[in-house]
């Protein structure tokens, strides 16, 4: 047994391994490797995990949660029900919630929805959905399981895990005009590839991370998963604790990583020599230098999704597209990550200015990003995302072929009509 | 001992693929979601395959998102076990809570081609192709996943135990 202020102050252990010990019972210290039984602070699942969690959870012949104020259901997937197939499972959660008294949010993608709301430093998130490691940007412990999974954690509290080995990645150097968070982590994915850091944590270091915001971090902690990691953590610092106190919230623990823990691999981003990737199609291990790629004509470019559709990428947004067209014979949709940047949007006159040059400006769901509704692809079109992937099929028709990159890259894109630097925009 | 037939696939089969996300989110019907099981390469797999058969792949079988019903739709489709040379997170959990054993063998694309008779012992963690009479030995499953392997998943283990694998005082 271990106290909370030892675990805290043991030089030797990674974030995981301090997050996992401090919150499983007995607080033992358990290193990489070891299984551990953790207790859950949060636990959510959406409109298309959820209504299979909740049959797992009836089929157990459970009538009980855990904690009802700490189980959240978010509609977020298909959200206005496209159809009465996607109604239908709606009004069970709806049903779910109103049972059990467990909290609901309509509208909101799940993952920005935890971050402005939910999250705090050192806290374990479970969510059913990959990519919960977004949360992992301001240093809580936050990764994705599938519906069974969730519907024992909202039984019981707790699930087992694996303790994490440790990436760590150390980004150096002035990120370059035009190259952005998504860039890093698209350039790293396909450096790595998809299984890159299957099963570990990464951690995220150097002098770079202190210029980025918690809108960049959101989107590396998010986008990391596509590497197969279980969390992506930015150990907190004034960039975190300044975004805590704006929305008024205090950290769990506060976990300084060892810095003589082991790791199982280190890197280091030279970032002033990036440049706006372009990655696809059909995977993310083919990450390439958007000059590459201009010869490509597109039928969509979509800027949306958690992974990269908050304030700071639709600010970019509008700076390229203000006083210019969308290209005739592409469409661009634009879907903010939350409520709140919606609002901020319209607030700082973007929506006038996407509304201006052509674009659709929709309400906040997934959307077009897992093929749903809002943005689907027909058989042969070609589509540039800032959404989280580009798999066969997952946009739309099989026969459609999606790449992605930064919001920049796809406005730029957007006004050409094909795969554009959004270089010669900024 | 699990019998059947071989449906070899390459590496980084995602969820995406086994399972496109405007079908698996419009049903909570297992059965209707196995009409889809690996509908991003082959639209007919489920009419082709036998119940019982495998599906071998290569690595990172299964990565992308966290949905269960991808192992879901392959195990009403038919498919018996996945023996993969590796899985990703998510779906490597996903199988062992809900009951669809699968094996780790690093170079198994290279020992099995399509249409193998495999013979895949469970107790053992090992599998024989029966054409080229090898056998091979896959990664052993100790601890939690074993009881889940063994009782085919979460919910029939609570049904049985009324308790999960790490608060039931003595396994089985
Ligand atoms: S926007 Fe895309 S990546 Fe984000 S939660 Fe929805 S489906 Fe997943």
């Amino acid at each position: 047994m271990s106290s909370a202020s030892t675990i805290l102050k043991n030089d030797g252990l990674t974030f995981a391994e301090k997050a996992i010990s401090l919150n499983s019972d007995g607080e033992k210290i358990h290193r990489a490797g070891d299984i551990a039984v953790v207790n859950i602070d949060w636990a959510f699942a959406q409109d298309s995990s959820g209504p299979l969690a909740i049959k797992s959870f009836e089929e157990m012949g459970i009538d009980k949660l855990w904690d009802p104020s700490r189980v959240l259901l978010v509609i977020d997937h298909t959200y206005p029900a496209a159809d009465e197939k996607v109604a239908n499972l709606h009004s069970m959660i709806r049903k779910f919630v109103s049972k059990h008294g467990c909290r609901i949010e309509e509208g909101n993608i799940s993952h920005q929805y935890v971050l402005e709301n939910i999250a705090a430093p050192g806290m374990i998130i479970f969510g059913a959905d990959s990519h919960t490691t977004q949360a992992g940007c301001i240093g809580a412990f936050a990764t994705g399981v599938g519906s069974t999974e969730m519907a024992i954690i909202w039984a019981s509290g707790q699930i087992w895990v694996q303790v994490p080995e440790t990436i760590k990645i150390k980004l150096e150097g002035r990120l370059p005009k035009g190259v952005f968070a998504r860039d890093i982590i698209l350039h790293y994915i396909g450096e790595v590839g998809e299984d890159g850091a299957n099963y570990k944590s990464i951690e995220w270091y150097g002098d770079t991370v202190k210029e980025l915001t918690i809108d960049s971090r959101a989107c590396i902690s998010n986008a990391s998963m596509e590497s197969g990691c279980k969390t992506s953590v930015f150990p907190i610092d004034e960039v975190a604790r300044r975004f805590l106190k704006e929305v008024d919230r205090e950290p769990k623990y506060v976990i300084e990583p060892g810095d003589r823990s082991e790791y199982a691999d280190e890197h280091m981003i030279e970032c002033e020599k990036l440049q706006p990737v372009v990655t696809g199609p059909d995977t993310l291990e083919t990450a390439h230098a958007v000059e590459e790629m201009s010869n490509i004509v597109i039928d969509e470019a979509f800027i949306g999704s958690s992974t990269n559709c908050r304030i700071e990428d639709l600010e970019v947004t509008a700076r390229i597209l203000k006083g210019r067209s969308i290209h005739s014979g592409t469409r661009c949709i634009i879907t903010p990550a939350s409520k709140k940047i919606y609002k901020e949007a319209i607030n700082r006159g973007y929506v006038d200015i996407f509304l201006d040059s052509g674009a659709v400006f929709t309400n906040v769901t997934c959307g077009a990003c897992v093929g749903t509704h809002l943005g689907v692809l027909g058989d042969g079109e070609v589509a540039i995302s800032s959404s989280s992937r580009n798999y066969i099929g997952r946009m739309g028709a099989l026969t459609a072929k999606a790449y992605l990159a930064s919001p920049a890259t796809v406005a730029a894109s957007a006004v050409e009509g094909r795969v554009a630097d959004p270089r010669r925009y900024l | 001992m699990l019998r059947g037939k071989a449906w070899v696939f390459k590496d980084c089969v995602n969820t995406d693929i086994i399972i496109p996300f405007r079908f698996k989110s419009r049903t909570n019907d297992p059965y209707e979601m196995a009409k889809y099981a690996m509908y991003g390469l082959d639209q007919d797999f489920p009419k082709k395959i036998s119940k019982g058969d495998f599906i071998v792949a290569g690595r990172n079988f299964g990565g992308g998102s966290s949905r269960e019903q991808a192992p879901v739709a392959l195990k009403y489709a038919g498919i018996a076990a996945v023996v993969a040379e590796s899985f990703a997170r998510i779906f490597y959990r996903n199988c062992f809570a809900i009951g669809l054993p699968i094996l780790e063998i690093p170079d198994v694309t290279k020992r099995v081609a399509q249409g193998d008779e495999l013979l895949i012992d469970l107790d053992n963690f090992t599998v024989q192709n029966l054409k080229t009479k090898e056998t091979m030995s896959a990664k052993r499953i100790t601890g939690y996943l074993q009881h889940l392997l063994k009782e085919e998943g979460f919910i029939n283990y609570y049904k049985k135990h009324k308790s999960f694998p790490w608060t039931t005082p003595k396994p089985p």
